[in-house]
């Protein structure tokens, strides 16, 4: 028996899903329907359930967003009506998309597709390379989204004074104070918009509008002073991209 | 084609009325010098002749090749050579008719005068032909600019109005059929409401300014379909005085902002959400407020200045040729967009 959460903001919409369901009692059990990301959240803690359907575009924080914040995330079919993000991402890694509105025939195909995965791998693959993907959608870019404990905190790009590699998480500075997020500096290298961050060091990235003075700093380092008043380092490769950048 | 026809059908019938002026004003002049009435009129008219040519020439070039500033000058010699040349012919065709002595030393005597009034003449001509074909060249251009701006006016509109999103039909479409497997009624009911805001999406004349009214029944279609989507989270609250009814507004104006505020509303927050539009009219302006709560911590960046309305913002400067018909605040937690629309 398969257990079965689905998430989506719209109640018809998770009508459908329960009642395409239906022809699955024997081998799928529904376990809680949620209308967001956060009661999505607390029922994967809560529950850990096997297969999660999931759309995309809801309050808050969307899918994505989310799954990002599930430590072990289930596996996942997208219920979406229209994300070419969502489209590209899980052509690849998803165990199905279903593009609303969507048909029976088709919901079974991707039921049938999930249980016959099941059935060979029983440890569910992990979601990394799915999220990997799903970064490159744009809301990735305007806001990234921690859990500071239980609660969801949501920090628009803007706010981030620097980033710094902390282990194996980065944590991120904002007036608000730091958050750390499971994710490596070159994501979000990879990730923010070079016009506006830089990676000043191996350890940092760096706000270019939060920079009021570069000072030298040792031979060949400098130091960024920032608006906060925070000292970051500055390697000598990080200063000749700081440069470029800055255009001096 | 056929306008331009009867253009130069007509043009030609104002050549040969001038020309048969002409002759028969040298006719009466030629008569007063106390030439008989025969020989008056075969002189002007065979010196009408080389005239009337050298005009039609002229006015024929002017018409397909306009000289630039710097080449008037050569319009000019071209007139006065033509003058020489209808001159000469009349000085050696005339003789041929023996007209008698007497017209004979006079055309002699009378050569420069005439030389002078065909230059006159054909340089009065080559200056209206100039005038009218230039006025009439403008014009085209006019009307054809004219014509490009409708058109990129038109396309630009369309385009704005296209803002119906995807995801709007496509969930619609989902929650119709979620409801045709427990209530077949509701679900025959939404199409049909999808259908007719559909068409009135389609239908609408960007030119025709339609009643609130109108456009509020429009926009319930719209939310209404939404609220069967969303269910209890979505609330709206439509207030309008009876005489704001009457008031005109550009069709399909406010079901992008409206789209935005709930999208706004809707996607930032998680509890009940209450959109409400107010209608007013105010000084010679009908002003609608549409307002809808949004969470100023986690508002996506760029809120407000989203492509919704700059939309509209750009639409009504297209209708208006104004940039202030478009007003946001934000206070707390409630976004404010207020349009106003000039009522004549």
């Amino acid at each position: 028996m398969k257990r079965v959460l689905i998430i989506d903001d719209e109640p018809l919409a998770r009508m459908v899903v329960l009642e395409y369901l239906q022809n699955f009692s024997n081998e799928i059990q529904v376990l809680q329907e949620c209308g967001d990301g956060f009661e999505g959240i607390k029922a994967i803690m809560q529950h850990q359930p096997d297969l999660i359907f999931l759309d995309v575009q809801m309050p808050k924080i969307n899918g994505f967003e989310m799954l990002e914040l599930v430590e072990h995330p289930p596996q996942v079919i997208f219920t979406t009506a229209f994300d070419e993000y969502a489209i590209k991402a899980f052509e690849t890694h998803a165990v199905d998309y279903l593009l609303k509105p969507f048909s029976r025939e088709r919901f079974n195909k991707a039921i049938e597709k999930y249980l016959a995965q099941a059935g060979h791998t029983p440890s569910p693959k992990p979601t990394e390379a799915l999220l990997e993907a799903a970064a490159q959608s744009p809301a990735q870019h305007e806001r990234i989204v921690v859990k500071t404990g239980t609660k969801v905190k949501i920090i628009p790009v803007h706010d981030i004074e620097y980033l710094a590699a902390d282990d194996d998480y980065v944590s991120i500075f904002t007036p608000e104070g730091s958050f750390l997020k499971n994710k490596t500096m070159s994501f979000f290298e990879q990730t923010l918009d070079p016009r506006h961050f830089a990676r000043v060091h191996r350890s940092y990235i760096v706000s270019i509008s939060q920079i009021t003075r570069i000072d030298p700093y040792e031979k060949d380092a400098h130091l960024a002073i920032l608006k906060s008043g925070a000292r970051i380092p500055v390697s000598k490769a990080g200063y000749v991209k700081l440069r470029q950048v800055l255009g001096i | 084609m056929s306008a331009q026809y009867t253009l130069y059908s007509r043009l030609g019938m104002v050549f040969a009325i001038g020309g048969l002026a002409w002759a028969a004003l040298q006719t009466y002049i030629l008569h007063s010098f106390g030439f008989e009435w025969y020989v008056a009129g075969m002189d002007s008219l065979v010196s009408v002749v080389p005239l009337a040519a050298s005009c039609w020439l002229i006015d024929n070039n002017l018409r397909y090749y306009q000289p630039g500033k710097g080449s008037y000058l050569n319009l000019l010699i071209w007139c006065v050579v033509l003058a020489c040349l209808s001159t000469l012919a009349i000085r050696w065709t005339l003789p041929f008719l023996n007209l008698g002595q007497a017209h004979r030393v006079f055309l002699l005597q009378s050569l420069t005068l005439r030389f002078f009034t065909s230059f006159l003449a054909i340089g009065w001509m080559a200056m209206i032909s100039l005038i009218w074909y230039v006025q009439q060249d403008q014009k085209e251009n006019e009307k054809r600019k004219a014509e490009a701006e409708q058109l990129a006016r038109d396309a630009e509109l369309y385009n704005l109005r296209q803002q119906l999103q995807p995801h709007f039909l496509f969930n619609s479409l989902n929650s119709i059929n979620a409801l045709i497997g427990f209530k077949p009624e509701e679900a025959r009911k939404m199409i049909h409401q999808l259908s007719d805001f559909l068409r009135g999406t389609l239908k609408k004349d960007d030119q025709k300014q339609v009643p609130l009214s109108e456009e509020l029944q429009h926009l319930n279609l719209y939310l209404d379909i939404e609220k069967v989507r969303f269910g209890h989270r979505l609330q709206t609250e439509i207030s309008c005085d009876d005489h704001c009814n009457e008031a005109m507004l550009p069709p399909l104006l406010l079901q992008p902002i409206v789209e935005n505020a709930i999208k706004f509303g809707l996607y930032d927050t998680t509890g009940q959400v209450t959109i409400s539009i107010r209608a007013e009219i105010e000084d010679k302006y009908l002003v609608v407020m549409v307002q809808n709560p949004y969470d100023p911590q986690t508002a996506r960046p760029h809120h407000g200045t989203g492509f919704g309305i700059r939309g509209i913002q750009r639409r009504l400067y297209l209708l208006f040729a104004r940039n202030d018909l478009v007003e946001t605040y934000l206070n707390d937690d409630i976004f404010t967009i207020m349009i106003k629309i000039p009522q004549v």
